[in-house]
């Protein structure tokens, strides 16, 4: 069998393609398959696939989605679905409803937990939740290192905290 | 600090010591930040890029932590500097493309890097020999905190550290482990392993990151998912699969030894001898018979040669390396000449 794509040389690869549920069966020599392989590669990059992510459902919804641009930065919802980057701290507000259920798809989860700038803490008052978190990491840490005199410390601490400001629960974790 | 000064000494990640460094070659911890209301690198203008470079930079001058350090502007490097640069591990493949406005800077023991204007206004990179993630995090984090203090973050309570790319978003943390596995792969069963990995949403590079292919058994294994876990928890859940991959690298290790012994033997001597007596040879094959040397080294199977003498094989045969050391241009067949002269020359059996 001669290559779909040059005619010339035997064809030794066998490609099924299935483009909108239509299956397209190739046949190439080797040489014409690498080619093939390379298209694929350069038009499927990361960009495609987090913009395939955000591309929630083509309904009246999306259409609005995509003119919504960062009042910082300039860039547009239909922009970070082009290229999977977003243009500035401030595009995470301006796209926040479209970007929650992207992040959660990506991560699992849409909520921080880890550390925050200093600057955080005292500005945005997250200093117990932050104090909180970060103890509940030494504990995990301490019970992987088996250290468990200092894990049930820990522990104790933690329900401390837990249980006394209820009236801060604002900084604490939604969870 | 001149680049060339780095070539008097090893490279960290190839020291080849640390917590079982006979099949961890090194941790690493990889945070992204991004200043506030400043676009990022991609969509930034020339002029926001060089804001950020001289914002970053003054800050890092404040912090004692990073008094010895040296900036590398990458417009004033040449493309040999910038893969050499590369190579040790100290900048990614892709910052390296770039010039204008863009910085990577290294301290004096290469243990941190900081590139400026990648991917994200701020990458740091703390990188330590051997299986280390929990102290390599403890630099890491406290780099952070002291450049926090210096520079505004984009950051949200809910959502943590704003990045370009939202699969980095939170803790902006990439924890990456990198190893050894030549039995593994001999007894065919790192695909398995590695299968099971990407299920527990953990990444497999090669060795020099994003997009490589694993070259001469070295895996990279790293977290994908950045939001709604602690930093520490991460790492313990690297630890936890990294702890199990070293137990099975090491069964599969005593099982050929025991099993196949002359097997192994013919491998690894056969690499030896290849490389002790090659008069032209690619860096692909070199790295690929370095792998086995260093697994005839773990296993005892040969002697009279140093770790340390093997390790910076590894690195002193790259394309960048060799020119360095040569210190003109080298074309690819000039340099295949050249790197099998060296590595005859190190692995000269002394007795």
């Amino acid at each position: 069998m001669l290559c779909d794509g040059c005619g010339k040389n035997q064809a030794t690869v066998h490609l099924t393609e299935i483009v909108n549920d239509q299956m397209n069966e190739l046949h190439l020599c080797e040489e014409c398959a690498r080619k093939k392989s390379q298209d694929v590669e350069q038009n499927f990059g990361l960009g495609d696939l987090l913009g395939g992510m955000a591309d929630i459902n083509k309904n009246e919804k999306d259409k609005e989605a995509v003119s919504i641009k960062c009042p910082n930065c300039g860039l547009t919802y239909a922009d970070f679905r082009k290229i999977g980057r977003l243009g500035c701290g401030d595009c995470y507000n301006a796209f926040k409803k479209y970007l929650a259920p992207l992040l959660k798809r990506i991560h699992g989860s849409s909520q921080h937990v880890g550390k925050s700038p200093v600057f955080a803490k005292k500005t945005l008052g997250l200093k117990k939740g932050i104090d909180i978190q970060e103890l509940r990491n030494k504990l995990q840490r301490a019970v992987e290192q088996e250290q468990f005199e200092e894990a049930a410390r820990l522990r104790d601490q933690i329900k401390n905290l837990e249980v006394k400001g209820p009236e801060e629960g604002e900084a604490d974790r939604k969870a | 600090m001149k680049i060339n000064d780095l070539l008097s000494h090893g490279s960290e990640w190839l020291r080849g010591t640390g917590p079982n460094s006979d099949i961890v070659i090194s941790s690493r911890i990889r945070l992204a930040r991004n200043l506030f209301k400043i676009s990022f690198p991609h969509w930034a203008n020339k002029k926001q890029c060089e804001q950020v470079l001289t914002t970053v930079t003054d800050a890092v001058s404040k912090i004692a932590l990073l008094k010895q350090t040296t900036v590398f502007n990458l417009s004033a490097l040449d493309s040999i500097d910038k893969q050499f640069l590369v190579e040790r591990h100290l900048m990614s493949h892709d910052h390296a493309q770039k010039s204008e406005g863009r910085a990577v800077i290294v301290d004096n023991e290469e243990i941190v890097s900081i590139m400026i204007n990648e991917e994200d206004h701020l990458r740091m990179q703390v990188m330590q020999s051997g299986f280390n993630l929990y102290e390599t995090w403890n630099i890491a984090g406290k780099i952070d905190d002291h450049l926090a203090k210096e520079l505004p973050y984009a950051f949200l309570p809910d959502w943590g550290y704003l990045t370009a790319c939202p699969t980095n978003t939170g803790t902006g943390m990439r924890g990456s482990v990198m190893l050894h596995l030549p039995a593994l792969v001999m007894t065919r069963q790192v695909d398995r392993v590695l299968a099971a990995i990407a299920k527990l949403s953990f990444n497999t590079r090669g060795l020099y990151g994003e997009g490589t292919q694993a070259l001469g058994n070295f895996f990279q294994i790293s977290n994908q998912v950045s939001l709604g876990h602690g930093e520490e928890e991460i790492i313990g859940n690297i630890n936890g699969i990294i702890r199990q991959i070293i137990e099975q690298e090491h069964q599969a290790r005593e099982l050929m030894f025991s099993k196949n012994r002359a097997m192994l033997e013919d491998k690894i001597n056969r690499s030896f001898g290849i490389l002790k007596s090659a008069y032209i040879i690619s860096s692909q094959e070199t790295i690929e018979l370095l792998s086995l040397v260093r697994l005839g080294l773990d296993l005892g199977l040969i002697k009279h040669i140093d770790q340390a003498r093997l390790n910076d094989l590894f690195i002193s045969t790259q394309p960048a390396h060799l020119q360095k050391i040569e210190n003109k241009k080298l074309t690819s067949e000039e340099r295949d000449v050249k790197r099998a002269q060296i590595i005859r020359k190190r692995l000269g059996v002394s007795n």
